[in-house]
């Protein structure tokens, strides 16, 4: 249990975001605002062409052009990073191209002038010569493709450098996992046998504040101002590729407008960072929201799943086969390939998995992170196939679900026990949140309705840290220092409740200092609903810290005695001769106990400090004569711990289901060739006002025993199960199941066609 | 000789008069942050579609992503930063309601809904996403929104507020 007591109420009260006038006014800081005294502005010149040998490119037009200052291509970048390569697994990503391109939209060259217009039409000016190499643009034809994405595997971690000089493949990396015994053996001995396969397809990001970055030299070092969710990461790989100490780089993130994973690791910062090294100006690159479809996706996939169940309707064993579509360089795809496929047979007590989760190379923008780092994907597959099984066997999905669970204390196919019976109480809220096993008007004529819930499950990220500072000023006030980012899910109002509860002191009297590499101390980054967790723990440390040294500076002064209500500023004062000073308070946090799962089995006894569960149901109404399938209640169930922040939590449930939602009915990035060809939102349309069914978001009363006061990340969970949920809930109104993403009309009715023996054709 | 890119234009920016040298490619957008240091209205889509870039122009929102500065001249623009001293009850309502996350769409969002109870002092829900669905937010704080906007609605009718 967990006993670190609430004793005043700033922990537990949904107290509004910090930042909220700031926000309701417009005058909140973003870096889109930024603008620095002699800055350029960048444009860049893309590939566009998928896959290709670069022959030459001609600048000289662009440079001639009036108020074009300089124009870069990647033999300039060399001039300040000598291997121009970055990534944070792989170092695979060239700054700009060199040599060869390998997506179209890949940046080529990149112009800078005072006027960004000017940039932009000289851009056009460019003539890049390409030798055409032949492209692989699908995840299965990657895999046997004589066309090699890259010659040769370029790990750049430790922890990967097993791949080092692997060539001619276009896998990026090989994740897999063998839990108990021979699964093929197990299939050969089960009752029933049921294989299915399922995909996805890219989706996007697109925050509304599309990724922008200034970079400004400061003589000795440089300050790189960014939209970005992992700024330590930032100083670390900048000053990597410049050879510089990590202190010189000073990376500088206020507000963001909206990340969801697209403002992870380094997206614009490398180009910007070199481009003003090289002009010895400030250097600003806002892209644009077309850019944005070409900068970053979420995964597609393939997913291939088996499981063979016993007479009794036990699943006795699983075997998954992912295949993620990385796009042209590895970002952070391997680590979704690993950390999805990590849990990729469930929420359920199998004795036997074997888990392949392939990270592959293809002629696409790259993909990474999104909200969910892959698990949205996962659940799709594994949950439609939970209700495709029960129903061939005629139980109830709930009830086999309830079969099947892993319930508490039970072993995880990772080795690692589940330490809550979280799971379970998700399973039946969500149930009940559609009255499921209570009568439901079905429909009638060509309007039939539905229901289907899914539960999913995550582990965290491990290892990972967070560090933070805490400072007490002689008045009693406290100022926090961390590297969380505050991109609206409302890590700064949260932080500052925990610092607040930790010294009693009201919430306003904390402030919270936004990431500065120069002042801020180190954090893996704000992904993956780590930072309540890690982060909290590290300011809840931190604040006790410094409690400690100033209770410890009472004792000095004379100031300690039972009874004594000597004000802070008297310590102070006796101390310092005047009420000035502060005491500061620091802690870092990584969760202890982690063992690294094996290489070959994937097996861990303690794989994540603590598990994530999330379900949906939904409610839907399908008109069949045209497919339209219109979501009539989506019911969230979260397990967030004890809740700092109850409105909040709630908030970010909803949103992350709603940004689901979009994805699971009708976002989809369309390719011609390689080509993106709906990069716009004329023509990619995410979910408006009109498209929001009724949403209600429960929240399990629970708490986690090492959270900082009994809680734990939550953010992503609301998307784990949005798209599983309306497939079932579909199945259930119409009798057809749908095995690609987005559900939309067409792809129903097409089903339904293909079902009456009717099926449609191509056009 | 006279920079035929360039022009001179005067017009009322929050309540006072102001001129401002323009080039004449600009977007309503670029005149608020080049000109005038302005940011809440934010260029994002591009394409007049998102509403982030809502401005007040003559009375009436508009996209200034898609408004010509040029087009400015002799009228007047009111932005989210217009009084922003004191804050009215439909961004009362907005952070009550908890309706925003990251914040960048809000400002289109509570010059929308002003103009929404304007047009409107009762809005039924229909109305409301009927009304908002030009204005997008990625973070999904529709459900947040709705609630604001009915909010602040309720309040201003009892009160009679007028809406700046």
């Amino acid at each position: 249990m967990n006993d670190q007591a609430i004793q005043s109420q700033a922990v537990g009260a949904s107290h509004p975001r910090r930042e909220a006038r700031q926000k309701v006014t417009g005058r909140v800081e973003y870096i889109h605002n930024l603008r620095l005294p002699n800055m350029l502005y960048g444009k860049i010149c893309r590939s566009t062409v998928a896959h290709a040998k670069i022959v030459s490119i001609d600048t000289s037009e662009a440079e001639a052009y009036p108020g074009v200052e300089l124009v870069l291509t990647g033999e300039d970048i060399r001039k300040v990073m000598p291997d121009p390569y970055f990534g944070v697994m792989f170092h695979d990503q060239p700054v700009l191209a060199l040599d060869k391109v390998r997506y179209v939209g890949e940046p080529v060259a990149i112009v800078l002038s005072k006027d960004s217009n000017i940039a932009d039409d000289a851009c056009a000016m460019i003539d890049v010569q390409y030798e055409e190499l032949e492209p692989v643009f699908d995840e299965l034809e990657a895999l046997g493709a004589s066309t090699f994405v890259h010659e040769e595997l370029k790990p750049g971690i430790p922890e990967i450098s097993f791949l080092k000089g692997v060539r001619d493949t276009n896998v990026g990396f090989p994740y897999q996992l063998r839990h108990g015994n021979d699964v093929d053996a197990a299939f050969e001995a089960a009752e029933h046998v049921f294989e299915h396969e399922f995909r996805t397809h890219p989706s996007a990001h697109v925050p509304l504040e599309p990724p922008v970055t200034v970079a400004e030299p400061t003589g000795e070092g440089l300050t790189i101002h960014t939209a970005n969710q992992s700024p330590s990461f930032v100083s670390y790989e900048i000053s990597r590729l410049l050879g510089w100490p990590q202190s010189k780089v000073r990376t500088r993130v206020p507000f963001l407008g909206g990340g969801f994973g697209a403002k992870l690791w380094i997206r614009l910062e490398a180009l910007v960072a070199a481009a003003a090294l090289l002009a010895k100006r400030p250097v600003k690159v806002s892209l644009s929201m077309e850019e944005q479809f070409y900068t970053i996706t979420k995964h597609g996939a393939t997913l291939k799943i088996k499981s063979g169940v016993d007479k009794d309707g036990k699943i006795i064993a699983r075997k998954c086969n992912v295949f993620w579509n990385g796009g042209a360089y590895a970002d952070i795809g391997p680590a979704v390939a690993f950390h999805a496929g990590m849990t990729a047979a469930g929420p359920y007590d199998i004795a036997d998995v074997a888990i392949d989760s392939l990270s592959v190379y293809t002629n696409r923008p790259v993909a990474g992170a999104m909200r969910g780092f892959g698990h949205p994907q996962l659940i799709w597959a594994y949950e439609n196939h939970t209700d495709m099984m029960a129903h061939e066997l005629g139980i109830d999905p709930l009830e086999f679900r309830r079969r099947n669970i892993l319930r508490e204390g039970a072993e995880h196919a990772t080795g690692t026990k589940l330490n809550t019976s979280a799971v379970e109480q998700v399973l039946e809220r969500v149930a009940a949140g559609v009255d499921w096993g209570k009568p439901f008007d079905k429909g009638e004529g060509t309007i039939k309705r539905g229901r289907g819930f899914a539960i999913g499950i995550k582990a965290s990220i491990a290892p990972s840290t967070s560090e933070a500072i805490v400072r007490i000023s002689s008045d009693g006030s406290a100022t926090l220092y961390c590297s969380s980012v505050d991109m609206g899910q409302g890590s700064d109002t949260a932080h500052a409740q925990i610092v607040a509860e930790v010294l009693d002191i009201p919430v306003e009297r904390v402030h919270v200092v936004h990431p500065d590499t120069d002042v801020t101390p180190y954090d893996t980054g704000t992904l993956g609903s780590r930072s309540l967790y890690h982060m909290g723990n590290a300011a809840r440390l931190a604040a006790l810290d410094a409690k400690d040294k100033l209770d410890q500076l009472a004792k000095e002064v004379g100031a300690a005695e039972p009874g004594s209500n000597v004000p802070i500023w008297e310590i102070f004062a006796r101390k310092n001769g005047m009420p000035v000073g502060n005491v500061v308070g620091t802690a870092s946090f990584t969760p202890p106990g982690h063992v690294p799962p094996d290489p070959m089995t994937g097996q861990s006894p303690d794989i994540t400090p603590y598990w994530m569960f999330g379900g949906t149901a939904a409610e839907v109404e399908i008109d069949t004569e045209t497919g339209r399938v219109t979501i009539v209640k989506l019911v969230n169930v979260a397990d967030a711990g004890k809740l700092i922040n109850p409105k909040i939590v709630e908030h970010q449930i909803s949103g992350a289901s709603i940004m689901q939602l979009g994805q699971t009915m009708q976002e989809k990035v369309h390719f011609d060739f390689g080509q993106v060809t709906n990069a716009s939102f004329a023509d990619y349309k995410i979910p408006s006002m009109l498209d929001i069914p009724e949403i209600v978001n429960d929240l399990l009363d629970s708490e986690e025993a090492e959270g900082p006061f009994g809680a734990k990340g939550a953010g992503e969970t609301g998307s784990f199960c949005v798209s599983s949920a309306v497939a079932n809930a579909v199945f259930d109104a119409v009798g057809v199941r749908v095995h690609e993403m987005p559900i939309t009309g067409e792809t129903v009715y097409r089903a339904l066609r293909e079902a009456a023996n009717d099926p449609l054709g191509e056009d | 000789m006279t920079d035929m890119n360039k022009q001179t234009i005067n017009f009322t920016l929050n309540g006072k008069p102001v001129s401002a040298e323009i080039e004449i490619h600009w977007t309503l957008v670029d005149l608020l942050q080049r000109g005038f240091d302005l940011y809440g209205a934010r260029q994002s889509c591009g394409q007049g579609l998102c509403g982030c870039c809502t401005v007040v122009f003559n009375d009436k929102p508009v996209s200034g992503c898609l408004t010509l500065a040029a087009l400015v001249d002799g009228g007047t623009i009111s932005t989210i930063e217009n009084g922003e001293e004191e804050l009215d009850p439909v961004q009362e309502a907005f952070i009550e309601a908890g309706a925003f996350q990251c914040g960048f769409c809000t400002p289109g969002f509570v010059l929308m809904t002003r103009e929404l109870i304007a047009q409107n002092p009762d809005p039924s829900e229909e109305d409301i996403r009927v009304f908002l669905t030009g204005n997008l937010c990625r973070c999904g704080t529709y459900p947040q929104i709705i609630e604001a906007v009915k909010t602040a609605a309720a309040r201003m009718r009892t009160t009679a507020h007028v809406p700046v």
